[in-house]
């Protein structure tokens, strides 16, 4: 069980059930729980999207799609079922959000779920959870069970007479399920190679039936919106980024957790007033802003608004509310290359670009943190990450480049810091000892 | 091949969930897993078997997971994230310290067969890093006392 945390400028949405027993369906119905499925079942389909549109959410697993839009793509006639689909294979280094969620708000997940079947039409929907999420599994599992012998969930719902089914789905690691169609490729079994669009999961998804995928913390937004009302939600972001946003405080700061902030929220204040600075007298270096595949950003580019527009004109992306922050005492290179390994062995190896380009980047960065690498090296590295950019099916190759673009970019000194044999200047004493290679 | 009455339940649950059977297979080979230790030639021929795929169609499947293993590991799984929001924290020295007290490197399992030691990438514990799952156990906040305590609790579970 995760620690929770709290700061006077949160706005609390999403976690408001935190730490309430929310997941006893009892607890959960005097916490206002299955009131918005119900109120969604008295309006149209289209009027439900439509609030879900005026709310200003987005896609909170990282590409931030306005969720409102990406159910109006469903067609409304289809020949095969529909599906919704919940991706809870949150994966994504420096973000631990949605596992609070699931772990403190399992039926906010399940009415988020339901309510966007109702939008679109669907009579399933599909929880997936990361394989080494399996308490969260456990406590899912129950909360469906618990639904289904009220009646909430299953035949003829709160007497409606419509018919709906939720199911778990777990997973069994590995970081590219999170991208929606190798998402959908793991659910009906098989290795989680992403899928060629067009056309998109929208038309063709699940099964070959249209299919809405969201994240988890998008989808148990939903019920609040439905209860507040879109114009409500989108009034405590900024503008086209509506609500808050569950922020992972992690690496050298004093205060780490998961805080949920208006959208908008300034960085530089995230990290110096919620998390409380940089411990034990350092200094900050640079910030990983949304997740490990974000473009990092200086000490001096801190000042800029958490939302998914502010962060894109900064040069970075708000990506998955990952918020990985770095001191004056850590390598940037190794940092680079601790990224880099991780794409490289989560690469499904389908595209070649990626496959080669991270294997290539690793072992350049292996040699070049080892105190072998050649200034023609530096260059390297960013003309191979700039050509992985775009030429892969699933962004998993951009996710790789990116950050190591930036990296080379802004810490070009740093890494010539390690050329000619030098040791690197970051490099505890001992702590290079090195243990037999990751197998994979 | 005999799986527990729980898996057998929880199979028979899950497969009229999907329009495929094959659909069942992720989740499934990994309960399979933590059943039996590891996917044997044995399990894997009975679910390949059972959800209508060939074996190479199974183990096609599990060559992608990283949790799905065809070797045999202790009992207990010592999985230490070194990734970034880890890293910057000491993850490293937490898995340096892990493979000297038990002394086995990354992927190797004690003569005993009760550890084994794996360094894994982010498991969703980034905001209380450093951080290691044991089995499915979370432990975080890690130090090098506290890992030896969480080490020796194991230990004594693992002989009783």
């Amino acid at each position: 069980m995760a620690d929770l945390v709290s700061h006077p400028d949160e706005v609390k949405v999403v976690s408001r059930r935190f730490g309430l027993g929310a997941t006893n369906l009892d607890r959960y119905l005097e916490l206002d729980g299955y009131k918005a499925v119900q109120k969604a079942l008295a309006m149209e389909p289209d009027a439900i999207t439509n609030e879900v549109k005026a709310s200003g959410l987005r896609g909170r697993g990282g590409a931030g799609f306005s969720t409102g839009m990406k159910w109006s793509f469903v067609p409304k006639q289809s020949a095969k079922p529909k599906y919704v689909l919940c991706n809870g294979d949150e994966s994504e280094p420096g973000t631990c959000k949605d596992r609070l969620i699931f772990e403190h708000d399992p039926h906010a997940v399940i009415e988020g779920v339901m309510i966007g079947a109702l939008a679109v039409g669907a009579r399933s929907g599909y929880i997936y959870i990361r394989g080494e999420y399996r308490y969260l599994s456990v406590i899912m599992q129950k909360a469906i069970r618990d639904a289904y012998a009220r009646g909430f969930i299953g035949k003829n719902i709160f007497g409606s007479g419509r018919d709906l089914d939720i199911y778990w789905h777990g997973g069994a690691g590995a970081y590219e399920v999170g991208e929606e169609s190798a998402l959908m490729e793991s659910l009906e079994g098989k290795r989680g190679i992403p899928r060629i669009r067009p056309p998109f999961p929208a038309v063709v998804g699940l099964w070959g039936g249209p299919t809405v995928i969201n994240n988890a913390e998008t989808l148990a937004n939903v019920p609040h919106i439905i209860l507040g009302g879109g114009e409500w939600y989108a009034k405590l972001g900024t503008p086209k980024n509506g609500g808050t946003r569950l922020f992972c405080l992690s690496g050298n700061i004093a205060k780490p957790g998961v805080y949920e902030l208006p959208m908008g929220y300034n960085l530089k204040k995230m990290i110096y007033e919620v998390g409380g600075g940089i411990p034990n007298g350092r200094k900050l270096k640079a910030v990983v802003p949304g997740g490990s595949s974000c473009p990092c950003l200086t000490a001096d580019e801190i000042d800029v608004a958490m939302d998914f527009d502010s962060v894109q004109k900064a040069g970075s992306m708000l990506g998955s509310g990952g918020v990985v922050v770095i001191d004056d005492q850590q390598c940037i290179v190794k940092f680079a290359l601790r990224t880099m390994k991780f794409y490289q062995h989560e690469s499904c190896g389908w595209c070649i670009p990626c496959r080669e380009g991270t294997d290539w980047l690793k072992k350049t960065l292996i040699r070049f943190h080892a105190g072998g690498g050649v200034k023609k090296d530096i260059d390297n590295m960013q003309y191979l990450s700039e050509n992985m950019l775009g030429r892969t099916f699933c962004p998993l190759g951009d996710a790789a480049a990116m950050p190591t673009i930036a990296f080379v970019k802004k810490f070009r000194k740093e890494f010539e810091d390690h050329l000619d044999g030098r040791p690197c200047p970051y490099e505890k004493e001992g702590a290079a000892e090195q243990l037999p290679a990751m197998a994979h | 091949m005999k799986f527990s009455d729980e898996f057998e339940a929880r199979f028979a649950e899950m497969v009229p969930h999907y329009p495929t059977k094959r659909s069942a297979l992720v989740p499934t080979l990994l309960y399979a897993q933590d059943e039996v230790g590891f996917l044997s030639d044995e399990v894997i021929a009975e679910l390949a078997s059972r959800l209508e795929l060939t074996e190479l169609e199974v183990r096609n499947v599990i060559s992608y997971y990283s949790m799905l293993t065809t070797e045999p590991r202790g009992k207990f799984n010592v999985q230490v994230c070194t990734n970034i929001s880890c890293m910057v924290r000491g993850a490293e020295e937490i898995l340096h310290h892990c493979a000297r007290r038990l002394g086995i490197g990354n992927k190797q399992t004690t003569p005993d067969g009760l550890f084994t030691l794996e360094e894994v990438e982010c498991i969703g514990a980034c905001s209380w890093a450093p951080a290691a799952q044991v089995n499915y156990d979370f432990h975080e906040n890690l130090t090098a006392e506290k890992i030896d305590g969480i080490l020796d609790e194991y230990k004594k579970r693992g002989t009783q």
